[in-house]
């Protein structure tokens, strides 16, 4: 296509969009209401996930050590650990620091007063990278010489997985289900856009347009339209997710969990938005046109 | 230029047969008025030649172009090549008038210099000087019409094809549109025009082909309006 004729093609999807304001601004209005829709749901999504995330972490394997050990050999043991598989740190703690972390968990230190700390074994905290092979990985560190017995909770393991992949799977199904609505919608009001626009389509072709020459402006339309729809809706989001997060976390759900801030994610989601709405730009404009092309 | 061979075309949705074994030929350079009473195919032969609707029989050719064996994506170099009036002017309305011609040219791939140079000569030629940043409904019908003649003209097509294109114009109107016309085809242009008006028709000695019922009933050059409907 000659630079000449491109430019024409430009402008002309440009002007179009002044010329037919108001369909320009319920374009942009559908889309970006169904990018905050779309959005808002993909960052609790994110949000739960890193949450499970967090949580998952914390759940570690405790590997005690036999007691008959001497400390040398109760060191040598920490190489040993960090050599399994799917372990991604260890961390000694001896049982002194044992029995004090113990006793400071309740309210009256005295009443422990007449029994040795002694009774504790040193113990391994052993983090994990897979939480889904816990299983595994404890047998590995039971198996493991100088250590006498492993404390490992493989059914909140096990929880953690199955609410991880639960969130996964609606977020998916909701996010495909959220884009085709979002692109239907959107076809279906640069159809009614371009429904006062097939007579002008009509003319188009009776002087010899081709049907590149005539989707052309309408392509520039719809991706115009669709980012800038997307850099509108990125901006709200950030509004709203701001506001939302600031709630959350002055409110009580504020100690128990850790919102991400909007700061990192604002790069992902921006880009999502604006490929998101140059697609359903792109594809709401094509299906829009389709039909009068065909004289 | 134009070569119809016995074409059969029957609208599906209705069943209606508008074309029954029609044949015409129209030669380089020729007026001709395509006339007959309303339902009788004008409408028709004009949407075959443009190929918006294809034949069922029969043979078609225009400018050169099997319209039988034609692909879709090179019905656009036929409409090239032709150029189209309608009785209800088809102009862009949020186009000024210069715009609704320039882009017929864009069309094409014109360079803006091209359309710069030629946009202005014909819409002088059709009397339309100072008028060029007037929306259509800024003008009269007269005049909307004759900026559907210049868009017509501006890629000085081989040939024009007028669908009832003083319809909706007084009779003053109709015949300053129709010397238009006349003037066009002295300067080389094919000119096809369809029109229910016989005193138009009569006024001028041009060949005139009459349609009924979707075939051809008389085709004369002495400018008799045999329909009398």
């Amino acid at each position: 296509m000659k630079v000449n004729r491109f430019s024409y093609l430009f402008k002309e999807g440009l002007k179009s969009i002044f010329t037919h304001g108001f369909m320009s601004f319920a374009s942009v209005t559908i889309i970006v209401a169904c990018l905050i829709i779309m959005g808002s749901f993909s960052l609790l999504a994110v949000n739960v996930d890193s949450i499970i995330s967090t949580l998952e972490q914390e759940n570690e394997i405790l590997a005690f050590v036999d007691e008959t050990l001497s400390d040398t050999e109760t060191m040598d043991i920490r190489a040993r650990l960090e050599a399994i598989p799917n372990v991604s740190s260890v961390q000694f703690i001896n049982r002194d620091d044992a029995w004090t972390s113990f006793v400071s968990q309740y309210d009256d230190p005295d009443m422990f007063s007449d029994i040795d700390g002694s009774v504790l074994r040193h113990r391994y905290v052993v983090y994990l990278d897979d939480l889904s092979l816990m299983e595994t990985t404890a047998e590995a560190i039971k198996d493991t010489r100088g250590i006498a017995d492993v404390n490992a909770h493989l059914e909140i393991s096990q929880g953690f997985i199955m609410v991880r992949n639960i969130v996964s799977v609606i977020s998916l199904i909701f996010i495909i289900i959220l884009f085709i609505v979002s692109t239907f919608i959107m076809a279906n009001t640069i159809k009614l856009a371009t429904f006062n626009r097939k007579e002008e389509i009509a003319i188009m072709k009776m002087v010899g347009a081709g049907n590149s020459f005539i989707r052309a402006p309408f392509v520039v339309e719809g991706i115009v339209l669709g980012m800038l729809g997307g850099g509108i809706a990125f901006f709200i989001e950030w509004g709203v997710y701001s506001l939302v997060c600031g709630k959350v976390m002055s409110g009580l759900i504020g100690n128990f969990v850790t919102v991400i801030p909007f700061e990192f994610l604002m790069w992902p989601v921006l880009l999502v938005f604006m490929v998101v709405g140059l697609i359903v730009g792109v594809f709401g404009s094509n299906i829009a046109i389709r039909n009068y092309l065909k004289v | 230029m134009v070569h119809m061979g016995n074409v059969s075309m029957m609208y599906k949705s209705s069943g209606t047969q508008a074309a029954k074994n029609l044949s015409l030929d129209i030669d380089e350079g020729e007026f001709v008025f395509l006339v007959g009473p309303s339902g009788s195919g004008k409408t028709t032969i004009i949407k075959l030649l443009t190929g918006e609707v294809a034949a069922d029989e029969g043979e078609i050719v225009v400018n050169g172009f099997d319209l039988r064996t034609i692909k879709r994506r090179h019905l656009p170099k036929l409409r090239r090549t032709l150029g189209v009036i309608f009785q209800d002017f088809r102009l862009v309305e949020d186009k000024t008038v210069y715009e609704n011609v320039a882009f017929a040219m864009h069309v094409i791939g014109a360079s803006k210099k091209e359309v710069r140079e030629r946009v202005p000569y014909v819409l002088k030629l059709v009397g339309l000087e100072g008028r060029e940043r007037r929306l259509p409904q800024e003008l009269s019908g007269g005049e909307q019409q004759r900026v559907a003649v210049a868009r017509a003209l501006v890629n000085s097509p081989r040939m024009i094809i007028a669908d009832e294109p003083t319809g909706n114009l007084d009779p003053a109107r109709s015949l300053e549109l129709m010397l238009l016309m006349q003037k066009i085809n002295e300067l080389g242009t094919t000119l096809l025009v369809v029109t229910h008006e016989k005193e138009l028709v009569n006024a001028f000695s041009k060949r005139v082909i009459s349609i009924e019922a979707g075939s051809v009933v008389s085709d004369g050059m002495d400018g008799y309006y045999r329909y009398e409907g």
